[in-house]
């Protein structure tokens, strides 16, 4: 299978295009070095016996005055920036994959369901997804985790937090992959391979999870690239606005909020360097999303 | 036409139903307000006393009676952190934000729109191609990334404009405009271009999209096999059909512009209405959010009806309606 | 002199799997007046000649040899600027689906007037007079009234018979009709061609009339060109070829026509299909499915040879040729 892929008209016009190449590569190297930052990173920032204030605010290596063990310069409390950016990408990413992952069930499920079973059913759900679709999903997230804050007690809550995001921002994606999903089942519905299904008397969900899904996943997927983008940046924004994740098991968007305090003594480097990472990853994310989406697009082949 | 307007109106009433349902019942069932309004100690009489002047020992309909009520005449009640009307915190902030989303929208269409139809004709430049790139970092960057890179560059480094608060504002009455000042106008810059970046971005990729999909239609090849100018296909036949869609899209954007600048807002200390929902949201300060999910929710039907009656005016097709021929 | 003259014409699609031939040597002339039917199966290469002449191939199609000739000038090295000029003017154009061929937003008045502004100075109330003159005789009712009309708010034969004003007005010598009829219902087919007959011949215009319809062909035509697998079959007067087809190919076209006059057991068809440009075989394309083939057939391309007032391209006619 893996010699089909690397024949197909898809993979050749991935190794055609450099951006598309570059991307992945870089993805690939973010991937690694957060998945796996308990043991690449140089130091681990959260163990709080081996932070030394006196470590504090050293400028990156690269810097005339710059210390020589912290390539991207520690924050107000010794913590390396390097290392906190990569532990902070690990967070960033699993809340984001997490978050699609979900927004994809969800999503997935009632554009099956609307599209197969049609009428009643369909108007409701379409409605549901339609008038959600005109909100901006920011907004969404935010009231969502605004109300688990105050449902859930303090303590509950902090335990909690990641899961909650990974529910608000999930919540906040779902209608696309519902729209989309809706609109190719009901073109499959009319297909002959669903008939027969129906004629030899296949159940409604085989025929939808079984039968239907695995032809209409397509543009989920390319949709699903460009949502984890959207997705890492939404839990970002969240953590940036201090509703996300707390300072004591950071992400991305915690560190740049929390360095933006040092932006005006010139302390540059304790928010600028979580930026990049952040840009960077979705930036490939996005560049990947897009040479997906023209792949696949059987008008432009 | 009419008979449009108050079908959509019908439609969104049980949208507005439902998102009020949903804010009163943070209010019913989320967070004590008790609690906040008297701090720790208190008496049981305050407590009862607090109670009845509540109005929270009504049976819940009646509750959700009074509270609609209160909100269609605009009463929202007191924020729990601030003590002070909902209803007037909102005001006042709403001419920052207001002017903040406007100087952002214009931006991001003055700007966005024409970048959007040259790299749609001059489709392989070199320039098309880098105003592209630099398009798909503008999508990549969070808006609050882009804000603390414009607050390092122009504010820290070179100094020219001020890195937060909004300057120097004219009192007008019920309104407070930052337009009429040199230090207000300075001030709006940097927020005004940070939330406007995406949107631009958007509007530049999508009215280039739009332009190549129309370039490549059969009335275009029909034009050109008339021999029409290329001038007057651009212009006048590509562009036309070109804007159709993106105005709705554009009118869309409004709203993402309103939720958006929460985050602008909070990068630049901008005093506007994001500002005072985060702020909401750290301290479960539920008056203020349900206020805001309500005016949210309406500000999207209005918007959404202005879109549609923006399409119904530009389009031919759906004024004179269907058929006809014979 | 031939009004066009198509000398050897080649054009090329480079795609990634390397270069393909679209249309392989295709020669045709049309003289001033004539109606020149193209006709052949979808995928022959009609659409793509008619696209040839008026310099409107969609890239990366291009011309790789051969020439293309208006009133002896030749056209095919001109840029896109400098064929703007002829088009409308001197070579028209007509395409199939007049739903997307008309620009919804703009009145069919003002489509008129701006074609017709482009290449002839006009005040606009005269072009606006003009324009309901036109739209008059493709017979469009009460035009005056509906010059400000949208084209939706047509059916597709009226649609289609402003199109044919639309190709018409600027006044051009030669028009190039792709498949005029074929979105069309089968009772307004008829109304259009007879239309679009009457108006060439008033205004003395020579159209090339692209169809796979044999049918529209033999009411219309006065010469018929067959097109296979990119290249010419059979070309010559249409009442020849139609009584006397000199290629198997065009024997089998029509004979697969059922006839309200004549009575047959079953109707002809030819057996395989017209191969795919990437698999032409070699020698004669047709070799494979012809009922008459020979050892030559399948080994030398034949070139165009008379045979009687038609010239096919068919070894079965070398020997008449040598004949004499």
């Amino acid at each position: 299978m893996l010699g089909r892929f690397l024949d197909s008209d898809v993979f050749y016009s991935f190794r055609r295009n450099p951006l598309a190449v570059g991307s992945a590569i870089v993805l690939a190297c973010i991937l690694i070095g957060s998945v796996f930052s308990p043991w690449l990173a140089p130091t681990n920032p959260f163990d709080l016996a081996s932070l030394n204030v006196m470590d504090s605010f050293n400028p990156p290596a690269f810097m005339p005055d710059g210390a020589r063990a912290n390539l991207l310069g520690t924050d107000e409390q010794g913590r390396d920036v390097l290392s906190s950016i990569m532990y902070g990408t690990r967070v960033s990413l699993f809340v984001g994959v997490l978050a699609v992952a979900f927004a994809i069930t969800l999503g997935v499920t009632v554009g099956l369901v609307a599209g197969y079973l049609g009428g009643f059913v369909e108007s409701v759900l379409m409605r549901i997804t339609d008038v959600q679709l005109s909100f901006p999903s920011i907004l969404i997230a935010l009231l969502v985790d605004g109300i688990a804050r105050a449902v859930l007690p303090r303590e509950l809550h902090n335990e909690l937090e990641l899961y909650v995001l990974i529910f608000a921002i999930g919540i906040s994606g779902w209608p696309q992959f519902a729209r989309t999903v809706r609109g190719s089942t009901m073109v499959e519905r009319g297909k002959e391979y669903v008939m027969a299904a129906r004629v030899i008397g296949i159940g409604s969900a085989r025929i939808m999870f079984s039968h239907i899904l695995p032809n209409v996943l397509g543009p989920v997927l390319v949709i699903a690239t460009l949502s984890l983008g959207q997705a890492i940046l939404a839990e970002a924004t969240l953590s940036f606005l201090g509703v996300g994740l707390p300072p004591t098991e950071p992400s991305l968007g915690t560190l740049i909020r929390i360095g933006q305090n040092f932006l005006l003594s010139g302390e540059w480097w304790v928010t600028i360097f979580p930026g990049v990472a952040l840009a960077l990853m979705v930036l490939a994310i996005n560049l990947l999303g897009d040479w997906l989406r023209d792949a696949l697009n059987p008008r432009l082949r | 036409m009419f008979a449009f307007i108050v079908s959509r109106l019908l439609q969104a009433i049980p949208v507005l139903l439902v998102v009020g349902f949903i804010s009163f019942g943070m209010f019913a069932f989320v967070g004590d307000p008790i609690l906040f309004m008297l701090g720790q100690d208190f008496t049981l009489e305050q407590k009862e006393a607090l109670i009845r002047q509540l109005g929270l020992d009504q049976p819940f309909l009646v509750q959700y009676g009074h509270y609609l009520w209160a909100a269609l005449h605009g009463n929202f009640g007191m924020s729990y952190r601030l003590a002070r009307p909902v209803s007037t915190l909102l005001l006042e902030r709403l001419p920052a934000t207001a002017e903040l989303a406007l100087s952002a929208a214009a931006f991001a269409m003055i700007v966005g729109m024409p970048l959007g139809v040259y790299t749609g004709i001059k489709r392989d430049a070199l320039s098309s191609r880098l105003i592209l790139m630099f398009s798909l970092v503008g999508v990549s960057l969070p808006p609050f990334l882009i804000g603390i890179l414009l607050i390092l560059i122009f504010a820290v480094l070179l100094g020219w404009l001020p890195s937060f608060g909004r300057g120097e504002v004219v009192n007008l009455g019920i309104w407070t405009t930052g337009f009429l000042t040199w230090s207000g106008l300075k001030a709006l810059v940097l927020p005004a271009i940070s939330l406007g970046l995406f949107p631009l971005t958007l509007n530049m990729r999508l009215v280039r999209a739009e332009m190549l999909e129309v370039l490549r239609s059969d009335y275009i090849k029909f034009a050109k096999a008339r021999g029409i100018s290329q001038r007057a296909i651009y212009f006048g036949h590509a562009l036309k059909n070109t804007l159709v869609p993106v105005i709705t899209i554009v009118g869309l954007q409004i709203g993402g512009l309103i939720a958006f600048a929460i985050v602008t807002e909070s990068v630049f200390q901008w005093p506007g209405m994001g500002l005072l929902l985060v702020q909401s949201i750290g301290t479960a300060d539920i008056p203020v959010m349900s206020a805001y999910l309500q005016l949210i929710a309406v500000l999207f039907v209005v918007i959404n009806l202005l879109v549609d009656l923006l399409y119904y005016a530009v389009d031919p097709r759906l004024r004179i309606g269907r058929g006809g021929g014979h | 002199m031939a009004l066009l003259d198509v000398v050897d014409l080649v054009v090329e699609f480079p795609t990634r799997r390397g270069v393909l031939r679209a249309l392989d040597g295709v020669s045709l002339s049309i003289d001033p007046g004539e109606v020149l039917g193209v006709v052949g199966e979808s995928g022959a290469g009609k659409s793509l000649t008619g696209a040839a002449i008026i310099g409107l191939l969609e890239p990366p199609g291009r011309v790789a040899s051969g020439q293309i000739l208006l009133n002896g000038e030749r056209i095919d090295t001109k840029t896109q600027e400098q064929m703007r000029p002829l088009r409308g003017k001197q070579i028209g154009a007509i395409f199939q689906d007049p739903l997307t061929t008309l620009n919804p937003l703009y009145s069919i008045g003002r489509q008129l007037v701006e074609t017709m502004q482009t290449h002839m100075k006009l005040s606009d109330r005269d072009a606006q007079a003009r324009a309901i003159k036109w739209l008059e005789d493709v017979g469009i009712p009460a035009a005056a009234q509906r010059i400000g009309a949208y084209p939706h708010q047509f059916s597709g034969g009226m649609r289609q018979r402003v199109v044919i004003a639309l190709a018409l007005c600027a006044e051009p010598k030669l028009v190039i009709a792709d498949e005029p009829t074929t979105a069309l219902d089968v009772s307004i087919q008829a109304q259009i061609i007879t239309l679009l007959k009457r108006l060439t011949r008033e205004h003395g215009t020579s159209v090339m009339l692209i169809t796979h319809d044999m049918g529209v062909i033999a009411e219309t035509a006065d010469r018929v060109a067959v097109m296979y697998a990119g290249r010419l079959a059979e070309i010559g007067p249409v009442a020849e070829v139609v009584k006397h087809p000199a290629h198997p190919y065009t024997e089998g076209l029509m004979g697969s026509i059922p006839s309200l006059t004549h009575r047959v057991e079953r109707l002809r068809q030819i057996d395989g299909s017209m191969p795919r440009l990437t698999a032409i075989p070699t020698g004669c394309a047709f070799n494979p499915r012809c009922d008459k083939v020979f050892d030559r057939c399948r080994t030398d391309r034949p070139g165009l040879l008379p045979s009687g007032q038609t010239q096919a391209a068919c070894w079965l006619y070398a020997m008449e040729a040598a004949n004499g």
